[in-house]
């Protein structure tokens, strides 16, 4: 008896028009994603991971299929609904870390409590403790502009992890930091993970891609291989 | 929206203006311009009606003046005065042939001298009858006013304006009871009377006011061999209930009978209700401040567009900021709260600049240039609304396209 998928995608498709082509970005995906689950999404630019990032994020909604995020269908939600989602039941961790970057640290993890309609009783407390459990702790009242790359992918975990998310999706982590801060970033992932949280990361790094424990390879809008590892 | 994420959108629209300081300051200049200028607009607008109200006051709403006009002889326009003057006569007919009349004075007035101990002063005095205060209102600071009687045996009796007070006797001294004299004619001084204050450059304090028949066989003379008994011009104050117009026009009608005026032939008095002509006098100033006023709303307009389009330059270099927030979850709401909040700071900030400014220039232009200003608490609220509106205004469009973004587009931003 295992617990109820928390991503279930049928038949996904995405079509977008650019100009007079209509571009297939996703053409029938399905698949699962059971909490807990450390996923790495791979494959060549144009192959339409993003597109299925966003999707799973849900900061788009798709052309047609079904894709069901913590059981609620992503087609049936308003934009407000939608936003509500993306504030409670997912952390978005960004490439470019996109933090404020004249804001300190503490203020950028606050940021989705400030949209929460669930705030904890101490929005202070709870940016701080998200903050030591990415080992930024001395660091809470530097401006991010004046953090290094790796700190400031921290800053940016503790941002998604603020709100007691059930899954953090991360669009190439790190794809702006060198070996050995990646390598303390992937491993601060599998910590997280190891504490029961689902990651869902897309690179098209295979280092990277191989602290997941599942692999989904993707072309053409097509899921090509998908196994444990 | 709870009260902590308005809180926290103050803070957050605070903190973003002040990265951009210098850009702030000069967009809240168009909205500080315009706000001042409506703010000393509306002050000369509202002095301006104050004056009127003082002037009608002063005047009275209800009292008609009548005066012997010039008159024509063979094509010849002779001088203001220059018609048979009205009398006592006139007074008794009028009192007889007219209801409504509640107190009635004759006004005769002249240029004289008067003279306290080493001090003297060149006034005018006012041959009034008892009835005059209370056709004209017209507070004592001390002592009385002359009665009927010693109106009609000529009494030598003073009441001095503020004016001539304050120049023949030194500050704190009671005249009442002292003898002044005027034009060397020993008077009794029986009342001072309150300031009225300078208007349309008069002083109406500058006054020596003394019984009718003292002024007129002892000051200011018979003027007209004919009419021994005259008393200058006419103040009627109309008893409540009774219509101005149809007053003035038969008075106008009883005067015509008794002065032998032909049918067809022109007035040779005239019948006037100052108040009416102050009021009309009024209104053109008050249509020039509407346009005064209207041109400085103009301005705050420009400084409204000039908000707009900051607003619509920062929406666009902050498109990652906001497809960031939508990601943590902003809805379209709050993304419109926070840039409207943004403006309408700015404004707000503007405003209350403004007003100082305008509190400033308006504090100058009555010091400099002596006209009556008057700013309301219903102007500074005004004030602060026209800012606030203006930011909300003209910050909605701005904050209306930051909240449509597509957040995916918004994040992808370069």
């Amino acid at each position: 008896m295992s617990a109820p998928p928390l991503i279930s995608a049928r038949n996904l498709v995405k079509t977008y028009t650019l100009g007079e082509q209509q571009v297939q970005a996703l053409r029938e995906v399905s698949f699962e994603v059971l909490p807990g689950e450390f996923l790495a999404i791979m494959g060549p630019s144009g192959s339409g991971k993003s597109t299925l990032m966003n999707l799973i994020g849900a900061l788009d909604t798709p052309t047609s299929g079904a894709l069901a995020i913590d059981g609620a269908e992503i087609s049936s939600l308003s934009s407000d609904q939608l936003a509500e989602l993306r504030n409670r039941t997912v952390g978005f961790v960004f490439q470019q870390f996109n933090l404020l970057r004249r804001t300190s640290a503490l203020d950028n993890v606050k940021l989705p409590l400030l949209y929460s309609r669930r705030r904890p009783p101490d929005a202070n407390a709870a940016a701080r403790a998200s903050l030591e459990l990415v080992g930024l702790g001395d660091r809470m009242d530097h401006q991010a502009a004046q953090l290094s790359g790796g700190q400031q992918q921290r800053v940016a975990i503790a941002r998604a992890l603020v709100n007691n998310p059930r899954l953090i999706l991360a669009d190439e982590p790190t794809g702006a930091l060198d070996t050995q801060t990646s390598a303390e970033i992937m491993a601060l992932f599998a910590r997280l993970n190891a504490a029961g949280l689902t990651i869902i990361l897309v690179t098209h790094e295979p280092d990277v891609a191989a602290h997941a424990r599942r692999l989904l390879r993707m072309r053409d809008g097509r899921i090509i291989e998908d196994r444990a590892q | 929206m709870k009260s902590h994420e308005i809180l926290e959108f103050i803070h957050i629209a605070f903190g973003a203006l002040w990265l951009n300081k210098l850009r702030s300051a000069l967009t809240a200049l168009g909205i500080i311009i315009g706000v001042a200028a409506v703010i000393v607009m509306a002050a000369i607008g509202n002095g301006a009606t104050l004056q009127m109200q003082k002037q009608i006051a002063m005047l009275g709403t209800n009292v008609i003046n009548v005066m012997a006009g010039s008159m024509r002889i063979g094509g010849h326009q002779l001088g203001s005065g220059g018609a048979v003057p009205l009398s006592e006569k006139d007074m008794r007919i009028l009192r007889e042939g007219v209801p409504g009349i509640a107190a009635m004075s004759g006004q005769l007035k002249g240029s004289v001298t008067a003279v306290y101990g080493a001090a003297n002063w060149s006034t005018q005095v006012n041959g009034v009858h008892a009835d005059y205060f209370d056709v004209r209102p017209w507070a004592l600071t001390a002592g009385r006013y002359f009665n009927a009687e010693e109106v009609a045996r000529g009494a030598k009796l003073a009441i001095l304006g503020s004016s001539v007070q304050a120049q023949l006797f030194e500050a704190g001294a009671s005249p009442v009871g002292d003898i002044v004299r005027v034009n060397n004619i020993p008077f009794e001084v029986i009342g001072t009377l309150s300031t009225r204050g300078q208007s349309m450059g008069n002083d109406p304090d500058d006054v020596i006011i003394v019984p009718l028949s003292t002024a007129r066989s002892r000051l200011v003379g018979r003027g007209f061999a004919t009419v021994p008994d005259t008393v200058g011009q006419l103040s009627i104050r109309v008893a409540d209930g009774y219509d101005m117009t149809e007053m003035q026009s038969s008075i106008t009608t009883l005067l015509r009978k008794q002065r032998r005026i032909k049918a067809g032939e022109e007035d040779n008095f005239s019948v006037r209700n100052f108040a009416e002509l102050v009021q009309a006098r009024n209104e053109q100033q008050q249509t020039l401040s509407y346009l005064l006023a209207t041109t400085a709303a103009m301005s705050l307009v420009v400084g409204g567009i000039g908000i707009m389009n900051i607003m619509l330059v920062s929406v666009t270099e902050r498109t990652r900021e906001i497809g960031l927030r939508m990601a943590v979850g902003a809805r379209g709401i709050d993304v419109m709260a926070q840039f409207l909040t943004e403006a309408i700071l700015l404004c707000l900030a503007g405003g209350l600049l403004g007003l100082l400014l305008g509190v400033a220039i308006t504090i100058a232009i009555s010091t400099l240039a002596g006209w009556t200003v008057s700013i309301g608490i219903g102007t500074v609220a005004m004030a602060i609304l026209a800012s606030a509106s203006v930011g909300i205004i003209f910050g909605f469009v701005p904050a209306r396209r930051a909240a449509r973004l597509n957040p995916i587009d918004a994040l992808r931003y370069e």
